[in-house]
Formats: structure tokens, C-alpha cells, sequence
């Protein structure tokens, strides 16, 4: 099979992703700007035999996918900020029962209703945090659609590898926005798939027992292992306890299998970064801007780089350190009030050389805005 | 095969209070899966929240105890994604109907083959007798020291409406009508609703001076009847008991072959 060239917007090669990845169920509810994602694939699913649902609320299609991934299925749900702050609770049972599942937030305007058809990077901390309790999560971005569609590909991959939820946080622009799309032959980008249990009926299986490798081989309902699944505190059969070492127990192992394995969830791209006097760190269709400011700066002699982040959550703390040692400034450019920016002086101590340059009025945010704060930063004037 | 052999014995003892009624629907519920003679792997049950829910816990199933009310939505994936599983769903009246009210509706609409057991008990008692939605009128609760003023669900009325094809109503003081319409609801193809009256004597009961479980049980006795009995007759006031819709609607899971279908037809079409 050659390599197949496509024009598509950005949520189409969410999809393309994702069917790569060998996504066969999805659930979801319309919503704006994610919608696409839900009628591309009430299309893709069928047509190879498998399955879509438009459920009834958000709750119940990230509840539908939870319990798709229980019998074997690779699923996903998409949405945007509404509807991710409906999902919340059900995200977090998906953490404390390890079910692997793909969230994709396609962020417009918030809070509330907010800017519906507008776009927004607003929701990188509620990714974070949006559920309740000490818990870890993977969250994923990209600015262009190749990197969506790898990006997606990789949501999948780690979804599987550490029995997770992983989000991905695409913004309107970039899922709106229609450009070329060359989609990888198969093989091109490795695949995680299920990892199952080898034990045979009438062995012992014990589905939140880690390995010593810390992973957990799973068993499709259905199968012949049956055992119990919670988002209560559990044993290694995965029946409710309260008792204190498992708890403590549990809770680490949750957040310790993603906060330990930072060097391989972590993704970014460098451009212009050597030797660069002021970064620009950004993310999402905001570092398309980024990029593009860099680029003509950088052809006029300046000392101008980006290092754009396509792993939000974990935080990649030490990268940003090592890669920012030297610069005389380290802008932010996002469209939100800082929530990157609070990541980035937690990496660098020294806030004193940390600015924002965002823009939260519903419109991508510029070269031309970046271009002015930087000319304040040097000292030059607008 | 005896009712040991179906549950998870490690899990006991349950969180039951003594005199609930939720350990007779427990029984009820394993005899009907026996004398079915269900492959124990073909079968899923998963819950909400509440004290109803921790049946899935204790019997030997894939068991899926989930979050709040949202029991029916996780069904729907599990069910959708592999047909060819027993999906059962355990719910108290507040995890079914309050939290959970827009899922059940949904899944009744959608005929998908998934049966939902309403353990209806007219309180919450997991979190100490809250008023629920099926509390009715003038009923005291943990949060309703004055009386409730707010009006029930009929859950059969609901269901019926909603588009549930198989609909039947008993209470854990009639044991063997229990197990003979888990039977039906259990291997009826499509999406069915069991309501059981369960007495709850620590919370409903002893607020509302009921008396002990025993005295709840001979209530259910006395104040229901069995459709198409003489006391029901002679009394329509009665709480009705027994089957109120059992027909053969499209189910959602067939009917989602049919696109699967129509979708390879166009996709082949397309090839040409």
C-alpha cells in the first residue's frame, strides 16, 4: 500500500489517527468544534464492521467507551469544554479502574458555553486536574495535521502501554482549519495493541497485580477470567479495600507508572532552538504563529527559537530547564491566562525572565502580537 | 449447582443491614441465572452507586461497579461492543431514576437487550435515608424532617413510556414470582425492567413507622396484587404486580447490524 495523500481539516486527521491506531468504538454526543469527529466516524466504523453510538449526554458516551475498552475494544469519545467538564467524574474512574480510553477536547472559548465556534487553549489545567483526587494523566497537542494524526496515533499507543486514559487537546483553529495530510503506510508508526493475560482458565488471575515491569495484562469481559472492576480503592483481584497500605499503595501506583515514564511520553519539536537568545515556548495552533515569527526573525539575523510541546501533561519540568538554560528570555505564547506559563516558571525558578503572550478574545493569536511583546521584552518599544 | 457456587464468598459479608431486602432479590436473582443455566462468562453485571450496587461485587460474573447513576450507559458500551454478553444492571431507585433517570429512559428507547433490575426501596440508604424520587408524598426522611411534598415515579408508567419492551413489577415478599420474572426479563431480547419492592426498615421503615423488616414484608403482601387476581379486582387500588409489557420490538444491537450492512454496501459501491 503506497502512501495516500489527503486535504482534510484537522478533525478528520484526528480520525485518520485513530483509525491507524485500530480504534474500533467510539461513543460521543455533538458538540462544536468536535462534531466532525463523531460524523466521520458514525461513517468509518460501520463501513468495517464496527461501532459507533451517539449516546445520550456526554456522561454516558465516556461511560460507553469505558465499558467498550472492558470487552477488548480500542475506544474513543470526543468533545469540547462543556462536555469535557461533563465527562470529569467518569475520566477519573477510567484512572483509578486502568482502563485504557482516548479523550480528544477540541478547546474553544470557556468557561461555560463561552465561545462555542471560537478558539481557546483554555482547558490544559482542567485536563489536569478536571477530576477529583490525586491522580497522574497524559495529555497530548499538536499544531499541524501530520502531528495530529501521529499524535493520535501515540494517545492510543499510551493508552495501552500504562492502562489509561490519555486526553488530547486540539483547539478550533487547528481542527477547523484544512491542509495537506499524508498518511503514514502501515507499519510506519508502530501500534500498541491489548496486552492480555496469558493465564489459562482456572489459573488465578489477578488483574491489578503489576508486573515487575509495572504493566498489567488485562482480560476481556467475556473471557474466562472474571473478576471485579471499581472506582473504589482495590486489591489485586480488584475488590473494594480500605485498608491503608492499599490504598497508599494504589494511589502511587497510579500516579508513579506515568510520572516515572516521562521520558517516553514526552514529545516536542525544535525550531530555531540553537543557540537562540529568547524562546518562545508554545503548543497548538498558537505555535504555528510561534513558528512563523521565529522563522522571519530568525532569517533577519535575530536569535529567535521555538520549543513547541506536543505532551502537556506530564509536565516535561527538566526539558524546559535544560533547553531554556541559556536564554536571555522565555516567552509563552498560548490562548488562555497562563496556564502553561505557571508550568514553565515552576521549570525555570527564576520568574523574572518569563513573560505571557496569549490572547484570550477568541481569535488566534498573531505573529504580529508576539512580535510586539518581544520588541517590549528587548527593550525596543512597539 | 448450589447458590455457593455463584457467589464470590471472599466478598462476605456483605454491607447489608440486617432485615434488607436486597439479600432476597440477591438470592432471586442467582436462582433465576441457575435454572436459566447461563454460562457464568457470558454474563456482565454492573452497578452504580448505592447499597443496591454491591450485588455486583458479590456474585461470580464479570463485575463492573461503577459510578452514579450511569450503570445504563456503561451497559450500552459493553453490550454494543460484544452483543453476545448478558449485560444484567442492579439499581436502587435514586442510582435508576434520580441521578441515573436520563440514562434509563435512553436505554428503554433504544430496546437495547440489557435488564435492569430496579431494587426500589424508596429511600437512599447507603448515605443514611435521604428521600428519594420514588418516596412520594408525605414520607420522612434524613432530609425531609417535614414530610416530602414531592410526587413519585411509577417506574412500570415510566418504562412502559420510555419504550421498554419487557416491563414487571414483584416484591421480595413474593420470592418465587421474583425468580420466575427474572426469568422472563433475563431472557427477553431487548431492553427489560424489573422493579422489586425491597424493604429498607433501617432508614424508610423505622423514619416512617413501618414496624421491622417482617411487618414491611406482610405489607407488601397486603397492599399488592397480582394482575388478573380477584383481590386486585375487587381492589384496583392495589399496588399491581406481575408482567405489564412483553413485546417484541426491534433491539438495538440487531438493528445496529443492519448498518453494518447498509454501510458495506455503500462502501462497496463506492469501490466501483
Amino acid at each position: 500500500m503506497t502512501s495516500k495523500i489527503k486535504f482534510v481539516h484537522g478533525n478528520e486527521a484526528c480520525v485518520r489517527g485513530a483509525l491507524y491506531a485500530g480504534v474500533n468504538f467510539f461513543a460521543g454526543y455533538p458538540i462544536t468544534p468536535s462534531t466532525e469527529i463523531a460524523e466521520i466516524l458514525s461513517q468509518k466504523l460501520p463501513e468495517q464492521g464496527d461501532k459507533f453510538i451517539q449516546m445520550e449526554d456526554e456522561i454516558a458516551s465516556m461511560c460507553a467507551i469505558i465499558g467498550a475498552s472492558l470487552t477488548g475494544h480500542k475506544v474513543m469519545t470526543a468533545t469540547s469544554g462543556p462536555g469535557f467538564s461533563l465527562k470529569q467524574e467518569a475520566l477519573g474512574y477510567a484512572c483509578m479502574a486502568e482502563i485504557p480510553c482516548v479523550i480528544v477536547n477540541v478547546q474553544r472559548g470557556g468557561p461555560s458555553t463561552g465561545n462555542p465556534t471560537h478558539v481557546s487553549q483554555g482547558d490544559v489545567n482542567q485536563a489536569r486536574w478536571g477530576t477529583h483526587g490525586d491522580h497522574s494523566i497524559i495529555a497530548l497537542t499538536a499544531s499541524n495535521h501530520q502531528d495530529i494524526f501521529e499524535t493520535t496515533v501515540n494517545a492510543f499507543n499510551f493508552a495501552e502501554t500504562y492502562r489509561t486514559p490519555v486526553i488530547l487537546l486540539f483547539d478550533e483553529t487547528i481542527c477547523h482549519m484544512r491542509e495537506k495530510l499524508i498518511i503514514p503506510r502501515k507499519n510506519d508508526i508502530p501500534i500498541v495493541n491489548r496486552f492480555r493475560t496469558s493465564l489459562k482458565k482456572h489459573v488465578d488471575y489477578h488483574p491489578y497485580l503489576p508486573r515487575e515491569d509495572g504493566r498489567l495484562p488485562m482480560s476481556d469481559f467475556g473471557d474466562v477470567h472474571r473478576y471485579n472492576v471499581t472506582g473504589l480503592f482495590h486489591d489485586m483481584w480488584g475488590f473494594p479495600s480500605n485498608n491503608p497500605k492499599i490504598v497508599q499503595e494504589l494511589l502511587h501506583h497510579i500516579n508513579d507508572k506515568i510520572e516515572n515514564s516521562i521520558h517516553e511520553i514526552t514529545k516536542y519539536k525544535e525550531h530555531y532552538l540553537e543557540n537562540a537568545e529568547y524562546i518562545l515556548i508554545s503548543y497548538g495552533s498558537s505555535a504555528r504563529s510561534a513558528i512563523h515569527m521565529a522563522k522571519n526573525r530568525t532569517q533577519r539575523g535575530e536569535k529567535i527559537g521555538v520549543l513547541e510541546l506536543q505532551s502537556l501533561w506530564p509536565f516535561p519540568h527538566a526539558l524546559v530547564r535544560e533547553k531554556c538554560s541559556k536564554a536571555k528570555a522565555v516567552l509563552v505564547v498560548e490562548m488562555n491566562m497562563g496556564q502553561i506559563l505557571n508550568q514553565v516558571k515552576l521549570a525555570l525558578g527564576d520568574s523574572k525572565n518569563v513573560f505571557l503572550a496569549n490572547r484570550i478574545d477568541g481569535n488566534l493569536i498573531t505573529p504580529t502580537n508576539i512580535k510586539a511583546l518581544l520588541r517590549v521584552i528587548q527593550g525596543r518599544g512597539v | 449447582m448450589s447458590v455457593k457456587d455463584y457467589i464470590r464468598e471472599r466478598f462476605f459479608p456483605h454491607i447489608w443491614c440486617p432485615g434488607c431486602g436486597h439479600g432476597i432479590v440477591l438470592n432471586s436473582f442467582l436462582r433465576a441465572v441457575e435454572q436459566l443455566k447461563i454460562n457464568k462468562n457470558k454474563i456482565v453485571i454492573t452497578s452504580g452507586i448505592g447499597c443496591s450496587a454491591r450485588i455486583s461485587g458479590y456474585v461470580d460474573f464479570h463485575s463492573l461497579h461503577t459510578i452514579h447513576g450511569r450503570a445504563l450507559a456503561f451497559a450500552t458500551g459493553l453490550k454494543l461492543s460484544k452483543p453476545k454478553l448478558k449485560i444484567i444492571v442492579p439499581m436502587g431507585d435514586g442510582d435508576a431514576l434520580a441521578i441515573g433517570g436520563n440514562h434509563f429512559i435512553h436505554a428503554a428507547r433504544r430496546n437495547i437487550d440489557v435488564t435492569a433490575i430496579i431494587m426500589n426501596n424508596r429511600i437512599y440508604g447507603m448515605t443514611g435515608g435521604q428521600y428519594s424520587p420514588l418516596s412520594g408524598l408525605n414520607i420522612k426522611a434524613s432530609t425531609a424532617p417535614f414530610l416530602t411534598i414531592e410526587n413519585d415515579f411509577n417506574i412500570v408508567e415510566l418504562a412502559k413510556a420510555a419504550g421498554a419492551s419487557f416491563v414487571a413489577r414483584t416484591t421480595t415478599y413474593h420470592v418465587l414470582e421474583a425468580v420466575t420474572l427474572l426469568k422472563k426479563a433475563i431472557k427477553h431480547k431487548g431492553f427489560s425492567v424489573i422493579e422489586i419492592l425491597s424493604q429498607c426498615p433501617t432508614y424508610f421503615g423505622r423514619k416512617n413507622k413501618k414496624g421491622d423488616a417482617c411487618s414491611m414484608l406482610e405489607l407488601y403482601k397486603k397492599n399488592t396484587g397480582k394482575i388478573g387476581s380477584k383481590k386486585l379486582n375487587n381492589n384496583p387500588d392495589l399496588i399491581k404486580r406481575g408482567i405489564f409489557v412483553n413485546n417484541n420490538k426491534p433491539e438495538y444491537c440487531e438493528e445496529y447490524e443492519k448498518i453494518i450492512q447498509k454501510a458495506a454496501t455503500a462502501a462497496a459501491i463506492r469501490q466501483i
